[in-house]
């Protein structure tokens, strides 16, 4: 519904990935160069200019399939390897803890405030590479830009396209079942105590004015909860205090990243239904988007010390297990790309990916623009 | 005050949109008919009184004669006219009405996409949809616009002979909500109230030609749902709050905060006056309103909480005029639940 919507959910989901990768490469022991690479390299990928200005253009969501194909290749944008299980571990964390931020944030308005704890915590990571930094904090400002003029109905319609893209996700979290904030049907728990929202008086009092507008009588009510008043508004500014911890890094070594596999066994059989005809359009746009996300992928491991492989089970067999016991409706069927063979077909992909070359003046004949593009990227 | 009676299970998940249950009572057949919005499906269940038989149906969001193009819907609700009853469906694509068993569309209103948004890659910035249905007086169905817009449709008693008749000004933001007076019997000068995302509200009277009475301002919070009774619109907003004001004069009766998360849904019982209010916080609630026609103002009590454990609730509708049940839906739940007066 919102044409907005899919900025807030890539940055949210990719702060999210982040987060998990860089706990399992501190798990692992991987050498803190390489860990450094990765992070640099999938950050620099995921806030590359281009890419942002295509998605930042108003647009329908993507189909699930085609979100999740965005975010295996922005996973392998560096010198690590993710195997099947892994990468399916590593999106259900991503998008079971950015549905409990949407779900749980006080105001609609305040997805902005989880995105920008996401922001906060990129620009932490790549603090000491200025190159990077800039690239962020320009996405940033156009988050800025973009968001923080709308209205409150602009914002919960966001939060209810969001609320659409996750419906029906119930995979169990281990850190939310932990933290008592999921329960073991999948469904996260709403508290009915606690500061209520900025803007928000705790639920207790009618009033009832005169037609002159006096207040004729004040009466008092039980609200059935808990609630105190709301804390002070977090800062939309590019520095400040969020106020919420919702889109903060919620794993440290003490707090590993663990999955319960599998929805409960009555809501996996309603998985969802909803873009089982993904929308055409959404499909160029995949297109598109794998293109720029390909033209990135440049990191291969050119020899077998440099590229390492990371786990998100605590051992390979937990995670061949986990491969071969997935429910067939959680699997994603990642569709495959081929960006060259697709553009001969599609004219208008075409004109687009002209317009990413460096010279308006290519040939007609398209067969070379991927190779264009290609080069393009590896120029950044 | 109420207890839980057995839930309807529904085919899909109930989506997070204001307002997400109809309800129809079809008093000679002993039957209800339910609705629920699921993304771009419209969850239909006939649920007879003895509790014995549930019949579903699912509807699409389709364009007709366009194979491709499925939408997501805003909101489904029954709209009762005299001579008939009518399924109304708001989308992204446009308006649909159906048959109130959903058995046939007997209407099918396209809406005006900028025509830049059919070329590939290119959606208007702001977002196209319709939202908010009410039937008002004889033969009249009004759409809310995401343009702020109100359109009229002129219904004819039987047959597919609809026609638009009006498109009304008075909004500036995107409608979220309208409603017609239901208190019946009583000579209302006011029969329709449209509430706006930036709170705003308009009065109007139906007619041949409809007229717009009065202006409420908002204050920069969406007004989720509104009802209006014995010429008293009942507004619920984003605050958690609900004001009661005359619909005419606009005098501002009565505020309450009602709720700790935004308002999703309100419904009156037209002859007890019972209010229901429900939200994201998990909690409906029932309060009772009285007129005081010596003072030409209204009294608002509050009577009963319920909490449905761990639910962002999205629809609340009472079951029956004198407000005895009311069922709830809430966000990924797949069912309706049911509470009736102990």
């Amino acid at each position: 519904m919102s044409s907005r919507t899919l900025p807030l959910l890539f940055i949210n989901l990719g702060g999210e990935m982040l987060y998990i990768l860089d706990q399992r490469l501190r798990a692992q022991n991987i050498p803190a160069d390489k860990a450094k690479k990765v992070m640099n390299d999938i950050i620099t990928t995921m806030f590359n200019k281009k890419f942002l200005e295509e998605l930042f253009k108003p647009q329908e969501l993507y189909s699930k399939k085609a979100l999740r194909t965005v975010f295996d290749r922005l996973a392998h944008a560096s010198i690590m390897r993710l195997n099947q299980a892994s990468m399916d571990k590593l999106y259900d964390l991503m998008t079971m803890a950015f549905k409990y931020q949407v779900l749980l944030c006080p105001r609609p308005k305040d997805i902005l405030l989880v995105s920008f704890n996401h922001m906060d915590a990129i620009k932490d990571f790549v603090k000491d590479t200025p190159s990077i930094l800039g690239q962020v904090d320009e996405t940033n400002r156009q988050l800025i830009e973009m968001y923080t003029t709308l209205s409150s109905g602009d914002f919960q319609l966001i939060r209810q396209t969001l609320l659409i893209f996750f419906q029906d996700m119930h995979i169990r979290v281990s850190i939310f079942l932990k933290d008592k904030v999921q329960n073991s049907n999948g469904r996260f728990v709403l508290p009915t105590s606690g500061p209520v929202p900025y803007g928000t008086q705790v639920p207790c009092l009618i009033r009832m004015f005169s037609c002159s507008g006096e207040e004729v009588t004040r009466r008092q009510f039980g609200n059935g909860g808990n609630y105190t008043a709301a804390l002070r508004e977090g800062s939309f500014e590019i520095f400040g205090d969020r106020v919420t911890k919702l889109g903060t890094n919620m794993y440290s070594v003490s707090r590993p990243v663990e999955t319960h596999m599998s929805g409960t066994s009555k809501n996996s059989a309603q998985h969802t239904k909803v873009n089982v005809a993904p929308n055409p359009l959404a499909k160029e746009e995949l297109n598109l988007l794998a293109m720029l996300m390909g033209g990135l992928e440049v990191q291969k491991p050119g020899n077998a010390d440099n590229g390492f492989r990371v786990n998100l089970f605590s051992t390979d067999e937990e995670e061949e297990e986990a491969l071969i016991s997935r429910p067939d409706d959680l699997s994603y069927g990642v569709i495959n790309i081929q960006a060259t063979k697709d553009q001969q077909a599609n004219a208008e992909l075409a004109k687009i990916m002209g317009e990413f070359t460096e010279s308006g003046d290519q040939s007609p004949g398209s067969s070379s623009k991927g190779d264009d593009l290609l080069a393009m990227m590896d120029g950044l | 005050m109420y207890h839980k009676e057995k839930s309807i299970q529904i085919k899909n998940s109930a989506s997070a949109l204001y307002n997400n249950l109809g309800v129809l009572r079809i008093a000679p057949r002993r039957l209800t008919y339910f609705t629920v919005v699921h993304a771009n499906v419209v969850n239909m269940v006939s649920a007879s009184w003895d509790g014995l038989n549930y019949s579903h149906r699912q509807l699409q969001s389709k364009e007709p004669n366009v194979a491709t193009s499925t939408s997501l819907i805003t909101q489904a609700a029954f709209c009762a006219l005299p001579s008939r009853d009518l399924l109304v469906v708001t989308s992204q694509k446009g308006i649909q009405m159906y048959e109130s068993d959903g058995s046939i569309m007997v209407y099918w209103h396209a809406l005006d996409t900028p025509e830049t948004a059919t070329e590939l890659l290119c959606v208007p910035a702001q977002a196209v949809f319709a939202r908010g249905i009410s039937a008002v007086c004889e033969s009249y169905i009004c759409v809310g616009l995401s343009t702020g817009a109100i359109l009229v449709f002129d219904v004819p008693s039987k047959g597919s002979n609809i026609t638009l008749s009006d498109v009304m000004e008075g909004h500036k933001e995107s409608i979220t909500d309208m409603a017609s007076e239901c208190c019946g019997g009583e000579v209302c000068i006011a029969d329709l109230v449209s509430a706006d995302d930036g709170g705003n509200l308009c009065v109007w009277q139906s007619g041949e030609e409809f007229k717009l009475l009065n202006h409420i301002p908002g204050f920069d919070i969406s007004c989720s749902s509104v009802k209006l009774w014995k010429g008293t619109v009942v507004a619920g907003y984003g605050t958690g709050q609900i004001r009661l004001y005359e619909a005419v004069t606009g005098i501002l009766h009565a505020e309450v905060n009602a709720h700790a998360r935004w308002i999703y849904s309100l419904d009156i019982a037209p002859f007890s006056g019972l209010l229901l209010s429900a939200a994201e916080d998990s909690l409906v609630r029932v309060w009772h309103l009285t007129m005081t026609p010596e003072s030409h103002s209204v009294e608002i009590a509050h009577l009963y909480n319920e909490c449905v454990t761990d639910t962002q609730i999205c629809g609340a509708k009472f079951c029956d005029g004198d407000g005895y049940a009311f069922a709830v839906t809430g966000y990924d739940l797949s069912e309706i639940i049911r509470y009736t007066q102990s």
